[in-house]
């Protein structure tokens, strides 16, 4: 099998993050960047996926800067086989573009089946993979939460609210979006590590896989959110409290 | 690669398998192990799969064949375990009882011992320590009476981490006269008839690791068991302390700037006379001063790193920076308990576990004042 793996670099979950004086942004100094998270799983999907089908080759693919390699790097050290970054060239592409080009990689790769997290853990869009999906007219499964493939075909569970399953049943390729849960990623390990020097990394332009498409979606102004206030104790005898706390829900929180 | 730093991005990496590692593996379990003292065998199995144990090993016997950073990395990541016990365990099978048998062994010790040791299969110790003798090596009295072709063992040796749970130890023994000159190593298994352990030795710190005395009795093992050739086995152990030291540096320091990282964050939300602790000046130029010390010990063990990757003689060197960091180290676990107040003298917090934990650091491996002897000698004294 061909197998693909979509990853993304974002800001490391325990970084704090500043916004840029112009608000045009946020500021990248000294910020630590990883694989993001839901990725990991996907990376690990591709990984057993590939154990349980002998021949079969992972290649990662990762749009962003060419900071991103190093993310490329951690795919690769965790067993991936090969590697392609699309550099984005400073264009900053939405959702929207981004799966364009993505979109024309899986393509070009023939890839018999994609992984990728469920979202990005830096903007939360959680739209490329299905917008990937459209765009070549394959099934996928978002929120993924366990997988069986053989002969082509694939059963799919995704979890939905109220704690209810979806299961399809679908004719690869598709693309699927992972969730937590799913697997357990695997640490790279050292010869891992040292392995993944010598893999192959091709680097391809975002402006020549993206055809005529366009940002739809236009960032003006970047700003923190505000600060929370500080919670409330509320004391006195448990019946007042109840009331006191009625009375400030209905009042001053406006929930109810 | 920052500017000054000795990593690469393969190191890099490495650094965060190790951190996950120590900190979604091995410290979840922390309170159970310490407890109980003792852990599943299979970690040293985990160990090996992510290729902790081989690091500076050549591929031939299993290892990765890589740089001492490699190892720097390991031993600064491998403290956020916050288990001195455990991580001591695994760095008396990598760097303690095992550097020797890949210098020295022959090809069939290094199948039989080695190499199943680096895959995680095999539990390795180091025996030197004797009841009667400690620093001075030189005295040691288990002897290997030589005997057709086997060696006969009688004596007993103390305070030795794995030594309960080992398969084979890489084992001190006086093979000849008096003195420096009558010492062999050899390996034991210790399935041979005649050796017995001790109950477990109850320890101030280091509650995980498995700490033992070991008796021997008319244990015989075949002469092809010895490493090297008789006789010459103090210039060995002296040689293979090294690793252990730097080992025993970089752990000092790296587990000292953790601590003080909890004690700087316990200070920033413990409140006391309507300001946060760490508002006083006191603490800011406390926390600033022992930073810089971390600091220069961290730096002087780079310095010796530097020297042992290149092969270079750096006994000097390596002693500087064990008897720095490990002092240094005896003073920030103080410092940051003192910083803590009460709640740092309850087990509840870390640091009431370094503190017990980190004393061994001036006591294992040479003392600080074999540390000094040594640096002494090399001043001409
Ligand atoms: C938890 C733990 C694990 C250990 N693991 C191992 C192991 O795996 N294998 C092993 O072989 N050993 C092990 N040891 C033993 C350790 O290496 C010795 O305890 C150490 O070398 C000191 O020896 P000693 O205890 O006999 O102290 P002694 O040699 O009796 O020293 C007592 C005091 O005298 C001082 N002293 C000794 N000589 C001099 C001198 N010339 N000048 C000035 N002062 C001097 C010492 O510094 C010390 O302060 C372990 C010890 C501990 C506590």
């Amino acid at each position: 099998m061909k197998i693909g793996v979509l990853v993304k670099q974002v800001p490391d979950t325990e970084t704090k993050i500043k916004v840029l004086d112009d608000g045009s942004g946020i500021d990248e100094n000294g910020v630590k960047f990883i694989v993001s998270p839901y990725d990991e799983f996907a990376i690990e999907e591709a990984l057993k996926t590939k154990e349980a089908n002998a021949g079969s080759e992972v290649t990662v693919a990762s749009l962003g800067p060419s900071r991103c390699v190093e993310s490329i790097r951690t795919a690769l050290a965790m067993g991936c086989d090969k590697a392609i970054h699309i550099d984005d060239e400073g264009s900053g592409p939405d959702s929207y573009v981004t799966a364009k080009a993505l979109a024309k990689v899986i393509g070009d790769q023939g890839f018999d089946v994609v992984f990728c997290g469920k979202q990005a853990i830096d903007d939360d869009m959680g739209q490329v993979p299905q917008l990937v999906a459209e765009f070549l007219a394959w099934p996928q499964v978002m929120i993924l939460e366990n997988l069986e493939i053989s002969e082509g075909k694939a059963k799919a569970t995704r979890r939905v609210s109220g704690g209810a399953k979806e299961v399809y049943e679908l004719t690869l390729p598709a693309i699927f979006g992972c969730d937590k849960g799913l697997n357990t990623p695997r640490y790279a390990s050292l010869p891992g590590i040292m392995k993944a020097k010598s893999k192959p990394v091709e680097t391809l332009k975002i402006s020549d896989l993206k055809g005529d498409a366009n940002n739809k979606l236009e960032y003006s102004n970047f700003r923190m959110p505000p600060e929370k206030a500080p919670g409330k104790v509320l004391s006195g005898e448990v019946g007042d409290q109840v009331k006191e706390l009625v009375r400030l829900l209905r009042e001053e929180a406006k929930v109810l | 690669m920052a500017i000054g730093s000795p990593f690469t991005a393969e190191h890099e990496l490495f650094r965060k398998t190790v951190r996950d590692f120590a900190e979604k593996e091995l410290l979840p379990h922390q309170e159970k192990w310490e407890l109980e003292r003792a852990y599943p065998k299979e970690i040293f199995k985990k160990a090996a799969d992510l290729g902790f144990l081989g690091i500076t090993f050549p591929e031939a016997v299993g290892g990765s064949g890589l740089d001492a950073w490699f190892k720097v990395v390991f031993c600064e990541e491998i403290v956020r375990c916050r288990m001195a016990g455990l991580a001591m365990d695994l760095m008396v099978q990598a760097d303690i009882a095992t550097p020797v048998l890949n210098a020295l062994g022959t090809q069939a010790q290094k199948e039989e011992f080695l190499i199943p040791a680096l895959k995680g299969e095999k539990i390795a110790a180091l025996g030197v320590t004797e009841p009667g003798c400690g620093s001075d090596v030189a005295n040691l009295q288990t002897r290997a009476e030589a005997q057709g072709d086997d060696y006969v063992i009688n004596g007993a040796k103390t305070y030795i981490t794995n030594g309960g749970q080992a398969d084979f130890i890489t084992l001190a023994v006086r093979t000849g006269d008096e003195g420096h000159k009558g010492i062999s190593l050899v390996l034991f298994p210790t399935a041979t008839k005649g050796f017995a352990v001790g109950k477990k030795l109850e320890k101030l710190g280091n509650h995980s690791s498995n700490t033992a005395l070991l008796f021997f009795e008319d244990c015989r093992i075949p002469k092809k068991y010895l490493l090297g050739e008789e006789n010459l086995g103090f210039t060995y152990i002296m040689k293979n302390f090294q690793g252990e030291r730097l080992v025993a540096a970089i752990s000092s320091y790296a587990s000292a700037d953790l601590a003080l990282q909890d004690a700087i964050q316990y200070t920033r939300e413990r409140k006391a006379f309507g300001r946060r602790v760490l508002d006083f000046q006191v603490w800011q130029h406390k926390f600033a001063e022992l930073k810089t010390q971390i600091e220069a010990a961290r730096r002087l063990t780079y310095h010796a790193v530097t020297l042992f990757n290149a092969g270079q003689e750096c006994t000097t060197e390596i002693s500087m920076a064990k008897l720095f960091a490990g002092d240094l180290a005896q003073r920030v676990a103080y410092e940051c308990m003192q910083a803590h107040g009460g709640a740092g003298y309850m087990a509840e917090y870390d640091i009431s576990r370094y503190f017990r934990d980190i004393r061994l650091i001036t006591i294992g491996a040479g003392t600080s004042e074999i540390m000094k002897e040594i640096i002494a000698k090399r001043l001409g004294f």
